[in-house]
């Protein structure tokens, strides 16, 4: 296992990622190292390509904060990104990448704590993958 | 509108296997509707390429470009630019794009991205079928606008074949019968009548698909 | 007479017609011919030679014709329109009639995906009315389709064509009788009947039509050899409606082959009174040892000798 801090985006919707992010630091909770946050007004704004070129150009892992299924403040944003991810999964195995650098994680509003552990999770998991082949 | 589906990235890795600078170029027409080949799949289909070559150690640049309609001589010229910068083009527009751009830029590797598949409707965002086959002269208006040409696996004119059972076409469960559709359509139309009436054997090899080259001309429009 | 055939002439004196069925082999094997010729001969008017049915590659169907007409029995020679385009086709007719065949069947053809050769372009230059049409044509006016080009000879063909009643759409079928007959056939043979009801029903639309009377129809039967067969081709045959009475009675019985030819046997028997049935076609597939069997228990021999 590299002893690497794995350079993890996290993209937060409006709706759920970004208010539990704010909890999170209120909370004074513990980030692991090298997050960059990406705020999106919803998941569904996000495209495949978006996801790609982060792990292109220096992520090791990307992973995204939106909203339960039933959740979705424009009804559908979550399951389009959902489709999405199923697709760039297929092309990431395709073109030999793990597919666990691209991870989807749903919250609530007030999830601040559940937030931190699935970073911290991350970092680790991605620790043990080691650093991203590709960028 | 035309529908496409894009090649296996392997595939399109095999062929851009001896270039280390090429132009992905997208439409913005059919293949967008389908998701196959327009700006958005060539931002990812750029990234994978580019990700896919620095793995192996032989990393390739891969400029990005798509223009309303590929098929169009003058969008087709807005690539000029780029084009003397690459050393071979991978068109993620149809055959007909592709094609294009190869009577263009007739120096230049063109190769396709995508596999053109047919002419058809979008049913719902996602699933997109079979309509039509140009077949050159439409009996739309005989069969209740339902073209038994496309959507009849054996083509037939004149009623279902045997095999039609339940409304479902006997080699595809999930295919309807297109001889039952048009009996449905002209039976709630109240122009059953026209099923009556013999449709005579299809001119393939004079207004088809088996007169060779086909080609409109109109002098009227020519500047 | 359109051609003098045996068939056509035992169905103009308005005797019940009988015609069997047989499938040529995967190749060239003429004893497989020989034999399941054996087994007709003498039991029915005429048999129906397959065309690469289910798309299977099979020995043709002009020269599987040709060697039954040197065996000294009469062929109806099947004709699809899937793998040949209509140069093809008269050509094939030119040369069927020059080996002396006299009947024809024009038939669509099974969908090639359900063959051997899934990877062949599909033709389907005509369709089966436009066949029909297309024989007729030849035979009447002495022209090739398009009425232009004179023919060399005369084309001596008594035409026939498939029905299948228990397909969809039930109330169409009628109608493409009625343009069959139109474009100018002169025989049907049906699908296999199980559902005696549906049929009836059918042939009361038929002749409410007044179609009985402009062409001679001659009703399927297929004899069951086993419950399994009766299942697998309710099941997975296309256009084929077995009721469950009629599976029951082979799945229960003692010796189910046995009653299988009985159940024909009361079929052919049950079809013989209804009006506007002229004959009846016996498909034995890979049991053609039973149509002897199938055709004295009803009743139907002696074959007549027409000279």
């Amino acid at each position: 296992m590299v002893d690497f801090d794995p350079k993890i985006i996290a993209f937060c919707c409006d709706q759920s990622g970004y208010p539990s992010l704010d909890m999170a630091n209120s909370l004074r909770l513990n980030f692991p190292k090298n997050v960059e946050i990406v705020r999106v007004p919803c998941g569904g704004r996000i495209e495949a390509h978006h996801l790609l070129r982060a792990l292109e150009t220096g992520a090791d892992g990307v992973i995204l904060f939106i909203c339960y299924e039933e959740n979705c403040q424009f009804l559908r944003g979550n399951l389009r990104v959902k489709g999405r991810i199923l697709y760039l999964h297929k092309i990431l195995e395709k073109i030999g990448i793990e597919k666990e650098r691209i991870e989807v994680c749903y919250l609530a509003t007030n999830n601040g704590v559940k937030l931190i552990e699935a970073l911290n999770r991350k970092a680790e998991e991605l620790k043990r993958l080691g650093p991203n082949p590709c960028k | 509108m035309i529908k496409a589906e894009q090649k296996p990235i392997d595939e399109i890795l095999r062929s851009i296997d001896p270039y280390n600078k090429i132009l992905l170029s997208g439409c913005g027409a059919c293949v967008t509707v389908c998701h196959a080949g327009g700006e958005k799949e060539v931002g990812l289909l750029a990234s994978a390429l580019r990700m896919a070559r620095k793995k192996i150690g032989k990393p390739l640049e891969v400029l990005e470009a798509t223009a309303p309609r590929q098929c169009e001589p003058e969008f087709a010229l807005e690539f000029s630019e780029m084009i003397e910068k690459v050393e071979a083009v991978v068109s993620l527009a149809c055959g007909v794009g592709v094609q294009t751009l190869v009577r263009h830029f007739p120096k230049m590797p063109i190769f396709p991205g995508v596999n053109t598949t047919f002419l058809g409707e979008t049913i719902t965002h996602g699933l997109w079928e079979e309509r039509c086959q140009a077949c050159g002269n439409c009996i739309l208006d005989k069969t209740g606008g339902i073209c038994p040409i496309s959507r009849c696996a054996k083509q037939l004119l004149n009623g279902p074949c045997g095999g039609s059972s339940k409304g479902k076409c006997e080699i595809k469960k999930e295919a309807d019968c297109a001889w039952q559709l048009i009996y449905d359509r002209l039976n709630a139309l109240g122009q059953l009548h026209k099923l009556e009436e013999i449709i005579p054997a299809k001119r393939w090899g004079v207004e088809s698909r088996d007169s060779g080259l086909r080609r409109i001309i109109r002098e009227d429009l020519k500047i | 007479m359109k051609a003098g055939s045996n068939l056509e002439k035992i169905l103009s004196k308005g005797l019940f017609a009988v015609t069997g069925e047989l499938g040529p082999p995967k190749g060239n094997d003429v004893s497989v011919v020989k034999r399941k010729a054996d087994l007709l001969r003498g039991y029915v008017d005429a048999v129906n030679i397959t065309d690469n049915q289910t798309a299977i590659v099979r020995m043709s169907s002009i020269a599987t014709s040709t060697l039954l007409l040197q065996m000294g029995i009469e062929p109806v020679m099947q004709m699809t329109t899937r793998d040949r385009n209509r140069i093809a086709i008269q050509s094939d007719i030119f040369g069927a009639t020059a080996l002396g065949i006299k009947n024809i069947l024009c038939l669509t053809g099974d969908h090639h995906t359900f063959g051997n050769q899934v990877d062949s372009k599909n033709v389907h230059d005509i369709d089966s009315i436009q066949l029909i049409d297309c024989v007729k044509t030849m035979r009447d006016q002495g022209t090739l389709m398009g009425g232009e080009e004179k023919i060399e000879g005369k084309i001596e063909l008594f035409i026939g064509a498939a029905e299948n009643p228990f397909a969809d759409p039930f109330e169409f079928r009628v109608i493409r009788l009625a343009k069959k007959i139109k474009a100018g056939v002169d025989f049907i043979q049906t699908q296999c009947i199980y559902d005696m009801k549906r049929f009836k029903e059918w042939m009361k639309m038929v002749r409410d039509r007044g179609l009985h009377e402009k062409v001679h129809i001659l009703a399927g039967v297929t004899p069951l050899k086993s419950g399994g067969m009766a299942r697998y081709m309710a099941k997975n045959v296309s256009g084929i409606i077995i009721p469950e009475e009629i599976i029951d009675r082979i799945v229960k019985a003692k010796k189910p082959a046995e009653e299988g030819i009985k159940l024909c046997v009361e079929q052919i028997q049950e079809l013989k009174e209804i009006e506007g049935i002229h004959g009846v076609h016996i498909m034995a597939i890979e049991w053609e040892q039973m149509v002897s069997q199938i055709t004295e228990m009803a009743g139907l021999l002696p074959r007549p000798k027409i000279e």
